[in-house]
């Protein structure tokens, strides 16, 4: 057991070390990047200034609402059915990948190996391959959208199914069940609650990656914001940035009150 | 043997059993099924009204293969060169980092302010609000909006990462610091601590695990973002590479040779996190 001086001492400078550590990072990353600080720190209150002025909606820009409401809701719907989609292909591989349900370690490494492939490619790359054989549609944010969710919902689902549903498993294994018994008596209800948490998470989380999508492809509200804010029509842009803040802290908050009911 | 038992032995009568219901209906069951009938509607809705701008399905996804095959299976560096690649992947690491300790520093700032346990009610809520609009806005706008006023490059990238990353640890900082027991404040307040030394030997200590598991996960939700700030807003890195190689010059075998760096990237991300949160939960 060490004296209380020597902990206290080993841990301050265990401490300063580490802060010295982040702190020479940050320093290195500026200097790499040529991130002036005082001119960055600057350009906040600029920004706002000039968001305040030029994104301020003017009478012109309700105009533009219904076209701006309808490219929103449309995005809406693709966010919605892609996680839909995907979280149907992700339950399927998920119960075949995880600890518990799942068949052999052979497949199971292979599944994990796969979901993590797919997550970590990034959503440009999808993009920019599937803009490039399916065109300027809004199938090809939906096919972005899918292939990015699958491997976020396999990796989640396959850790929901290890954590909530074993011992109900082993409960109803120890009666005799037999294995598809197991997965639709036992497994499935005991985590519905979390993988419909998980959904309506993920389809936040499309809605705003949609923006970036829609930016790269030409679909959805960031093609419309696009359009607006290189053509300089920034009162329809600001508008049209209103327009997804409503929408998204709307989802948040309808998922926050349903996440509530069933959890 | 066992004939004549069964013979002896007279089965008793099976009891009246009331109808056992399998299910028992609850608010929480029946809002599962609502939800997910209304999602499954929706989606079948817009599949069907999908808007495929005429392409032929079929060749377009004998053509993804294609595609695919280049991209994978014969990556090569294309035109650019290793080096130059190489660069520009460690400046997104590089822009990824830099924003993460910004949004570290000023999120667990603002956590502190804007939870339930520590201040005032007004100001936890306005900060919440605030990071509430700041959050709804995707990180690609931010970048967008800022390489306005400071002109395309490294400084409106970090600008519209770091505001979105402050207003996401924000809510995960101050969720964890909700989540704190009331007597190990409270023990350290009736001692006379004040307010900063009850954050920084009470809160500190008890989060400092789920506050490096939260920082890590930013770090790899912002080297992605990292990508796409880089790609969509102009603003370097090897995002924009990935751009030029797979939108203007259509080289796919380089866009696979940078979908291998960058998926090699978060893989090693990935493996230093497991590392170090594995060291803070042993502690």
């Amino acid at each position: 057991m060490q004296s209380p001086v020597k902990y206290l001492s080993h841990k301050g400078w265990h401490q300063t070390a580490i802060i010295a550590i982040i702190g020479g990072m940050y320093v290195f990353g500026s200097w790499i990047l040529g991130f002036n600080n005082v001119d960055g720190l600057l350009a906040i209150p600029k920004a706002f200034s000039w968001l305040g002025i030029n994104f301020k909606p003017t009478a012109n820009s309700v105009t533009y609402l219904p076209r701006i409401w309808q490219k929103l809701m449309q995005t809406v719907l693709l966010a919605i059915s892609s996680t839909v989609v995907a979280a149907t292909v992700s339950i399927f591989v998920a119960l075949l990948g995880s600890k518990v349900t799942g068949i052999n370690g052979f497949v199971q490494t292979i599944v994990r190996g796969i979901a993590s492939f797919f997550r970590n490619i990034p959503l440009v790359a999808w993009s920019m391959i599937l803009l490039f054989s399916f065109k300027q549609s809004d199938f090809t944010g939906f096919l972005a959208l899918l292939l990015m969710s699958i491997g976020y919902l396999i990796r989640a689902f396959m850790e929901i199914i290890e954590d909530e549903a074993s011992e109900t498993m082993l409960a109803l294994k120890a009666t005799g069940a037999s294995y598809f018994q197991v997965i639709f008596q036992a497994v499935l209800p005991q985590i519905l609650p979390s993988i419909l948490s998980w959904i309506l998470y993920m389809i936040e989380n499309n809605v705003r990656d949609a923006t970036l999508v829609g930016i790269l492809t030409g679909t959805g509200i960031g093609f419309i914001f696009d359009i607006y804010y290189k053509s300089f029509r920034f009162d329809a842009a600001g508008m049209t940035v209103l327009a997804i803040i409503i929408v998204v802290i709307g989802l948040e908050t309808i998922s926050n009150q349903i996440r509530k009911v069933i959890l | 043997m066992t004939d004549s038992e069964s013979k002896v032995i007279q089965k008793p009568e099976l009891p009246k059993s009331p109808n056992i219901k399998l299910h028992e209906n609850s608010l929480s069951r029946t809002m599962i099924i609502a939800v997910f009938a209304s999602l499954v509607v929706l989606t079948i809705y817009t599949l069907t009204h999908l808007d495929t701008a005429g392409v032929q399905i079929n060749t377009a996804f004998r053509q993804l293969g294609t595609t695919l095959n280049q991209m994978f299976l014969q990556p090569n560096a294309g035109t650019d060169g290793v080096p130059l690649l190489l660069q520009a992947l460690a400046s997104s690491v590089i822009l990824s980092i830099l924003t993460t300790i910004i949004g570290a520093v000023f999120g667990f700032l603002f956590a502190v302010l804007a939870s339930k346990n520590l201040t005032n009610a007004y100001l936890g809520a306005t900060i919440r609000i605030i990071m509430a609009m700041v959050r709804a806005i995707p990180t690609i706008i931010w970048a967008l909006i800022f390489s306005i006023v400071c002109g395309l490059g490294a400084t409106a990238a970090i600008l519209g990462l770091s505001f979105h990353s402050v207003a996401y640890l924000t809510k995960a900082y101050s969720e964890s610091i909700e989540g704190i027991d009331e007597s190990t404040i409270e023990s350290l307040k009736v001692t006379g601590a004040k307010f900063w030394v009850v954050v920084f030997q009470a809160i500190w200590p008890t989060i400092v695990a789920s506050f490096v598991s939260w920082t890590f996960i930013r770090l790899e939700i912002n080297f992605a973002n990292a990508i796409a700030v880089g790609a969509a807003a102009g603003a370097g890195g090897i995002g924009y590479q990935l751009f030029v190689a797979s939108g203007m010059s259509f080289d796919f075998h380089e866009t696979g040779f940078i979908v291998y760096l960058v998926v090699l990237v978060t893989f090693v991300l990935e493996f230093i996190a497991v590392k170090i949160r594995r060291f803070y939960l042993s502690r």
